[in-house]
């Protein structure tokens, strides 16, 4: 029924008229690499060098210890000080500091008197993100420095009456797969996902969309291509553009930004030739409801927008709400975005990953079949 | 110069012109609405709940309670109990939990004698943001446990401690930074969309000719254009706040006048722009595309909405500088949770009057009345 002749002559024909455009070729191997440095880069959860206001009103050793303790992992970093508290109120109302560290009078001596030293430690909540790690790196420095303080006998006469250093758990943590906790690991190789769904979309509305525009579809239906043929040569070349984006850009986000693949690159390439399906599917149903490009990007951006929150991508699914939680299990970049991570971090293979495959590829299946039954119908 | 009565024409024109296209006016109100809805319920970064699997070797009871002690901070449930320590590989590979807690079969006799007693904590780092959370909450939580345990009733300060205060969000609840935030990105991005087909739409359907044969000014044209879609801006954002105060409840601490008069500012920057980008590519398609491209990845990375500025390298930290949507950024939050007045926000104030004379004067400089050009 199809014939392979005619698809060759419609794919070269779809490849000659989208690469004829210049500005095609930078979007379709251009605009990927920039995405993926604006992700790469600006897509940062790590919490370093948070900026730091100091109220020392001590002015001690033991404070100036205390300083550098703060800021010798590189989580804070000082930008201002000041010995009145009302610059530090100013410094988090324009947004200039996030943390701000006061150290009262008497924070040597209650040290010393092992009286239990207290510094106050005000955190922006505006980024609640940020602000509930710094807390947690302030109380943990703050109270390590207290201990290591303590236990090396103290300083001055009153050391000895210091209480004994409760030691007890001791609790030794590991992070597997990210040993730095770097959210780059993490983020960079959901970017190749996202970038994939993205030019799959934008060349569909532009080799289906734009041909209604043109009116040359007309052309194409009373050529003797059938439906079968034409949807084949139609989205071919969007597949394989899509494919060596994909070479593309984990090739970068590998070699630029060093993120480790541990698992199976044939395993990644068959499921994204599933998932580039099941993109291709979802935009050929848009394109085939919108008449003119610009419904079907409005249609595409108000697709895409739920597709990525709901996928896990930046936002953890574990804390959505389960209504919302729920609806994540009908979104195919969910499942895509678990196997390109288990892939690149975690070294999975198909033991694991089986799952989340078989509803991609059920997915894709069930998305192609509707897309096709509505393309048939709009061609005739 | 400038002519009353005919800019006012002008208004009147577009405005004719939008009412008569009720399904873009539709979307015009229902998509910010939508967004907000959706983003403000779906993302959070609250870390609860974090399904653990736990490793329980020990002959005595004190590790069933330092396990107590996990599920009582109401940050980690116990999700599963493997047999094995080998079990525990599976699982955080699977991702079917986010951590694993593995208590020796020594751990009660070493408590008893006072520790050390090491227990070990396995993460899946691969989301490191919620690894890293869960790690300073494991570590508070074992922490806290085992003084009380030691100490058992003594009571003993630590040596030195810090008593931490949250400014402006108490509850570190994620959604109150998002909500405002969220306002400041999707005002960005429906602006340059709203105005984008304005002037296109002129070229595209011939009436440009018309225009050009009237005597209309082209600041007037500008101008005209500009004067409807600030009024559905400004409803666009004020039923945004609605929501926001209303459904999520999100405070909104400051002056909502002031709000207003920043937000007017930032609106006919961003509308502004879309007329520039509209009179310059003269078509429908690619200007909406180029809008929202020049818009929506800036307003939703670059604007500091939900990752930090100040940890981005020096380059994009500058090209932030540039980005509108940060500075409204600022605004909402500052406004809505700090409660900051002008004596705050006036260097947001400044920046975006300075982006609105740009956006503006670049719209009007881009909008030429020849039409063999």
């Amino acid at each position: 029924m199809i014939s392979v002749p005619r698809v060759r002559a419609l794919l070269r024909k779809e490849l000659r008229q989208l690469f004829r455009d210049p500005k095609t070729k930078r979007m379709v191997f251009g605009a990927p690499i920039i995405q993926l440095l604006l992700f790469g880069y600006a897509v940062n959860t790590d919490v370093t060098r948070v900026a730091t206001f100091v109220v020392d009103h001590d002015r001690t050793e033991a404070s100036r210890a205390l300083l550098d303790a703060f800021t010798a992992p590189g989580y804070f970093q000082v930008v201002g000080r000041s010995a009145r508290p009302a610059d530090l109120d100013a410094a988090l109302d324009r947004g200039s500091v996030a943390v701000g560290l006061w150290i009262p009078r008497g924070f040597a001596a209650d040290l010393a008197g092992g009286r239990g030293a207290t510094v106050q430690v005000l955190v922006d909540g505006t980024n609640s993100n940020t602000a509930t790690v710094a807390q947690g790196y302030a109380t943990r420095i703050v109270r390590s420095f207290g201990l290591a303080r303590a236990g090396a006998g103290g300083t001055g006469a009153g050391g000895a009456n210091a209480a004994p250093l409760p030691t007890g758990v001791d609790l030794r943590t590991r992070a597997w797969y990210n040993p730095d906790l770097a959210s780059r690991v993490y983020n960079v190789p959901a970017v190749v996902a996202l970038i994939l769904i993205l030019m799959c979309f934008l060349l569909t509305a532009m080799t289906v969309v734009r041909e209604r525009e043109l009116g040359t579809l007309e052309q194409l239906m009373v050529s003797p291509l059938s439906a079968g043929e034409l949807m084949l040569g139609k989205t071919l070349p969007v597949a394989l553009i899509g494919l060596a984006d994909l070479v593309l850009v984990v090739a970068v986000a590998i070699l630029w930004f060093d993120i480790p693949f541990r698992g199976n690159p044939l395993l990644l390439l068959a499921a994204s030739a599933v998932f580039i399906l099941a993109s291709l599917g979802l935009g050929l149903f848009i394109s085939t409801v919108s008449n003119t490009q610009q419904e079907a990007f409005m249609g595409m951006f108000m697709v895409i927008l739920p597709l990525i929150i709901l996928s896990g991508f930046m936002y953890p699914i574990h804390t959505m709400p389960d209504f919302f939680q729920g609806l994540t299990l009908l979104n195919p970049l969910r499942y895509f975005l678990e196997i390109v991570r288990g892939v690149f971090l975690k070294g999975a293979g198909l033991a694991v990953l089986w799952p989340q495959l078989l509803v991609l590829t059920a997915m894709a299946a069930g998305i192609l079949t509707l897309a096709t039954l509505r393309f048939r119908r709009t061609l005739r | 110069m400038i002519d009353a009565v005919r800019l006012l024409a002008m208004a009147r024109k577009e405005t004719i012109q939008i009412r008569r296209d009720p399904r873009s006016l539709a979307l015009a109100f229902a998509v910010p609405v939508l967004m907000l809805i959706f983003f403000g319920y779906a993302i959070t970064w609250d870390v609860d709940d974090l399904p653990l699997a736990v490793v329980n070797e020990d002959a005595g009871t004190r590790g069933e309670r330092l396990v107590d002690a996990f599920t009582a901070s109401g940050y980690f449930v116990v999700a599963v109990r493997p047999a094995r320590r080998s079990d525990a590989d599976g699982l955080l590979v699977r991702g079917s939990v986010a951590g694993v807690l593995i208590i020796p079969p020594d751990f009660s006799r070493r408590m008893s004698a006072g520790g050390p007693a090491p227990v070990q904590f396995l993460l899946d780092g691969a989301d490191a943001n919620t690894a890293t959370i869960a790690l300073n909450y494991a570590e508070a939580i074992a922490g806290r446990w085992s003084r009380d345990a030691v100490l058992s009733g003594r009571t003993v300060a630590l040596p030195a401690d810090a008593e931490s205060r949250v400014w402006y969000n108490p509850t570190l609840a994620s959604r109150n930074m998002i909500v405002p935030g969220l306002i400041a990105v999707i005002m960005s991005i429906i602006a340059a969309m709203l105005t984008a087909l304005t002037i296109a739409r002129e070229w595209e359907r011939g009436t440009m000719e018309q225009l050009a044969s009237t005597p209309v000014h082209r600041l007037e044209v500008v101008l005209g254009k500009l004067l409807p879609y600030v009024v559905i801006g400004m409803a666009d954002v004020a039923l945004a706040v609605a929501v926001g105060v209303t459904l999520f409840g999100v405070p909104l601490n400051g002056s909502v006048l002031l709000l207003a008069v920043l937000t007017l500012l930032f609106l006919l920057g961003a509308l502004g722009l879309g007329i520039f980008i509209s009179a310059a590519l003269k078509s429908q398609v690619l200007a909406t595309q180029v809008a929202m491209v020049a818009t929506y990845l800036p307003a939703l990375l670059l604007s500091g909405f939900l990752f930090d500025i100040a940890s981005m390298p020096a380059v994009l930290r500058a090209i932030t500088l540039v980005i509108p949507a940060r500075y409204y950024v600022a605004v909402t939050r500052g406004i809505f949770l700090k409660g900051v007045g002008i004596q705050v926000l006036w260097v947001q104030g400044v920046a975006m009057l300075i982006f609105a004379t740009v956006g503006l004067g670049l719209a009007t400089l881009a909008f030429r009345k020849r039409i063999a050009a």
